[in-house]
């Protein structure tokens, strides 16, 4: 799935990183628990996530993943879109709960992998 | 060949420059072309062992060592140390406090997850005095 479906999907606003919107992705995942990103995750290039503080973009950055997707419509400050930027993820914004937004995306056929 | 050495001075109490020092060491390791499966491993426990010295160290200090065949990473703090290892190590369990947790960490995961992450991990603890943990994970 091209991260531009995804923001088409999830009615999501576009934050940063629009040069890499055409770039494909196969897998996700949603926490708002980094520590759980962290030891649970393998190879997921989504991220979906409640959580909105620079260290869920530090997070992606470790895990080498592509794209955050910000799930109740919550809006990350200028630092944290910077940081974003720097190390080009892509941020996308939707006004969707976690659990509808994590639906959405299964459905469409974007995969999940998440577990011990 | 000289081994490439890493020095890195880390807040404990900028909360959100946590995990500046892991993302250096990332870039390095990028740019020196090793492969993008070690250096996710290293990132990873490097950035939990930073994240642990901003919670619970109250900042301390980063030092890489790399050479083609290992990458040695020492993370060391002044804090409270440690009482009981054993427990520490063990999944869940933490003493980070609720602030943390509000902030995504203090799952407890994340000494085993460095543990995990790692092939060599040794930990050294004072209470009251500090808490050094040596990392190494291994070029195959």
């Amino acid at each position: 799935m091209k991260i531009s479906e995804i923001k088409s999907i999830l009615e999501a606003d576009l934050i940063c990183g629009e040069e890499f919107i055409e770039n494909e992705v196969f897998t996700a995942c949603g926490s708002d628990m980094m520590s759980d990103v962290l030891a649970y995750v393998k190879e997921q290039a989504v991220l979906l996530s409640g959580l909105v503080n620079p260290q869920v973009v530090r997070t992606a950055e470790m895990m080498d993943m592509k794209c955050i997707v910000f799930v109740r419509g919550k809006q990350p400050d200028e630092d944290i879109v910077e940081l974003a930027k720097e190390r080009e993820i892509v941020l996308l914004r939707t006004k969707f709960e976690m659990f509808t937004s994590c639906g959405l995306l299964y459905k469409n056929g974007l995969k999940g992998g998440c577990g011990v | 060949m000289e081994p490439l050495v890493l020095h890195y001075d880390v807040s404990g109490t900028d909360f959100t420059c946590a995990g500046e020092a892991s993302g250096k060491i990332k870039k390095t390791l990028k740019e020196l072309g090793f492969p993008a499966s070690l250096i996710r491993n290293v990132a990873i426990a490097v950035y939990e062992g930073e994240i642990n010295l901003v919670i619970h160290g109250g900042g301390g200090v980063i030092d890489a060592e790399i050479t083609p065949e290992c990458i040695s990473i020492v993370l060391t703090d002044q804090g409270p140390g440690i009482p009981d290892i054993a427990l520490a190590m063990q999944e869940g369990y933490s003493t980070a406090p609720d602030n943390v947790r509000q902030l995504g960490f203090g799952a407890g995961m994340g000494l085993p997850n460095i543990k995990k992450y790692t092939d060599e991990m040794i930990i050294e603890s004072e209470v009251g005095k500090g808490t050094t943990i040596r990392l190494k994970v291994f070029v195959k």
